[in-house]
């Protein structure tokens, strides 16, 4: 990425590109706007004017305590991307270091290293994250260590895989033989240029962490009441179902919209800077 | 003044011997040339001087390296750290690769800096420029904040150079610094690593496979055969007087003006490999002056002075 504004403005002048990119723009400013953009609390009951259906006061109508359902998708958005993006981005990071270290020295860690992430790999992300809440508890953080530990697998040998096609490259064996430590040349060179294809990777993650989160969230075992969270939402409106069907549509229109719009941009963007086949190499 | 002394030096990777009893020195405002075909040990040479074996998973198995009065062989992977760059630093193969494809020319050359002198930033960009400009790159200020691949392969090589000079080191071992490069800028680069060494007093190990380098450039020279040393002499001695025979076959390759065409020549076989080096004299299958005893027996280093040979027929006259 020797050039991120040029490589921002070809994803976003095709029409995939700048569809998917305003979508998510709309959601992360939601998500960093909330109390500027919601029109009312998340929190606030009104039974006598619970199950409403949409309408000009309460454009997605309201929910079974009488709460605006909109104002709680949009701060439900700040819970899925908060989750969605710190657990993605620790898992990058320890990935990136964990990944990197095993690939560059190699031997009796990178076999360790190796042997541990491909035991976490075979089980699905959705039983890792629920034998860690059985241990720590449900809420919102147990949900994101969760999140983080069962998709740290895939950015360790993603970045592994970059840093063995990378080490025998001959500026390594320049900068070693110019005295350079191997911590040196590890963060300093190799790394960097195996980041992209990894943050890559960890956006198209990011939509699989907010469905996570957001089946969670339905068990109960996420976000905890009143903290708005789509999954959860979701979860209650399944009693409301024949009487106020909108409980559970827009929350499900919001985590299909958002992750569907993650997964399009982080399309483009390997469409941009050519990187599929490096994507396959983990 | 000696400043690199080696003698008898073995080493093995894994069961394999790719160096067998390899000596030479280098004196202080020395150019020497290492020369060899591929696969006679000249890179594995580099690599062992600069304690770079365990990287490929060879260690020294016999034999002594000093530098400056420093035992190489014992020396500890930290206090090698410090010798790398700041006292011995290396020129590897290819300038196309040799920098990092993702940070800019000038922050290269920086950190070498930085790393070895502790330089601020200014001081050390001051400095980076200077040497670029010695390095005779043209607009050195902008080229500084250039990546690689704004480069052609000549001017990368000079970075390179210039990384390598960051940090005033004492010995330079340039692993044939001009074999990816078109004639007219490896005789630039050629030139300009001669006046590196005459001007600031430098010790350069140029390994080549080019005799023509080795007579522009070489105050003497080793000549490589399959892990040994063939024969080892001045410049002016191995051309005037090669005594081993594939001394007298390398010289024999260089390409001469005014000859007919047709009558360029090479040395008939190749490099045994590493896994079936022969008995006796390894050049046995190749040489034109073999006889019984060169299939028997290693012939003895026969050394004289400053300059050795090791066959068992040196004394032999043939014309070159």
């Amino acid at each position: 990425m020797a050039q991120p504004m040029h490589t921002l403005v070809r994803i976003v002048s095709t029409p995939r590109g700048a569809v998917s990119g305003a979508i998510l723009l709309i959601v992360i400013l939601c998500a960093l706007l909330a109390s500027w953009v919601a029109p009312y609390s998340y929190d606030i009951q009104n039974l006598p004017g619970a199950n409403l259906e949409p309408s000009a006061s309460h454009l997605l109508g309201t929910d079974e305590f009488g709460r605006d359902l909109l104002s709680r998708i949009i701060y439900g958005a700040r819970t899925s991307l908060a989750v969605g993006f710190t657990s993605i981005g620790a898992s990058v990071l320890v990935g990136l270091v964990l990944g990197g270290a095993a690939g560059y020295f190699g031997g009796a860690f990178d076999r360790s290293v190796t042997a541990i992430v491909d035991l976490t790999w075979s089980f699905p992300e959705i039983l890792i994250a629920l034998i860690l809440i059985a241990i720590a508890g449900p809420g919102l953080h147990s949900t994101a260590i969760a999140i983080s530990i069962a998709y740290l697998a895939q950015f360790t040998r993603l970045t592994r895989a970059q840093i063995i096609g990378l080490k025998n490259e001959t500026y390594v064996e320049a900068t070693i033989g110019l005295g350079a430590s191997h911590g040196h040349v590890l963060f300093q060179h190799l790394l960097p240029n195996a980041l992209t294809p990894v943050i890559v990777a960890g956006m198209l993650a990011t939509g699989d962490a907010i469905i996570l989160e957001a089946t969670l969230g339905f068990f109960g075992l996420g976000a905890q009441p009143p903290t708005p969270s789509w999954g959860a939402m979701m979860s209650s409106g399944t009693a409301q179902i024949f009487i106020a069907p909108w409980i559970i549509i827009f929350p499900g229109v919001a985590i299909a919209g958002t992750v569907i719009a993650i997964n399009l941009f982080g399309d483009a963007i390997i469409d941009a800077l050519d990187i599929r086949g490096k994507l396959r190499e983990s | 003044m000696t400043l690199l002394s080696i003698r008898d030096l073995s080493v093995c990777i894994g069961r394999l011997r790719p160096l067998d009893g390899i000596s030479f020195n280098l004196d202080k405002g020395e150019i020497l040339g290492v020369v060899g075909e591929s696969g006679s040990g000249k890179s594995l040479t580099a690599t062992s001087i600069m304690g770079l074996l365990p990287l490929i998973g060879g260690k020294v198995l016999k034999g002594s390296m000093y530098f400056d009065g420093i035992d190489l062989t014992t020396l500890d992977e930290a206090s090698y750290r410090r010798l790398r760059g700041r006292r011995i630093a290396l020129i590897s193969q290819n300038p196309m690769t040799s920098l990092d494809p993702i940070v800019r020319i000038g922050a290269q050359i920086d950190q070498m800096a930085s790393l070895h002198l502790g330089l601020s930033p200014q001081k050390a960009r001051a400095r980076s420029i200077e040497l670029m400009e010695q390095m005779r790159i043209p607009q050195a200020a902008t080229v500084y904040g250039q990546y690689p691949h704004q480069l052609s392969g000549g001017m990368k090589q000079r970075i390179v150079v210039a990384m390598a000079l960051a940090a005033d080191p004492d010995l330079i071992i340039a692993d044939e610094p001009t074999t990816a490069l078109d004639v007219t800028i490896q005789a630039q680069i050629v030139q300009i690593l001669i006046d590196l060494v005459r001007e600031r007093g430098l010790a350069l190990m140029l390994i080549t496979h080019d005799m023509g380098v080795v007579a522009q450039a070489c105050d003497r020279v080793v000549v490589l055969y399959a892990g040994r040393v063939a024969e080892s002499n001045s410049v002016e001695g191995i051309f005037a007087e090669p005594r081993h025979p594939y001394t007298r076959a390398l010289i024999r390759c260089i390409p001469r003006g005014g000859q007919a065409r047709g009558s360029l020549v090479g040395i008939p076989g190749v490099v045994p490999r590493v896994l079936d080096y022969p008995r006796g004299c390894r050049f046995n299958p190749r040489c034109d002056l073999a006889q019984p005893i060169c299939y028997t027996e290693t012939p003895p280093v026969h050394a004289d002075g400053s300059a050795a040979v090791a066959c068992h027929f040196s004394e032999v006259r043939a014309h070159v």
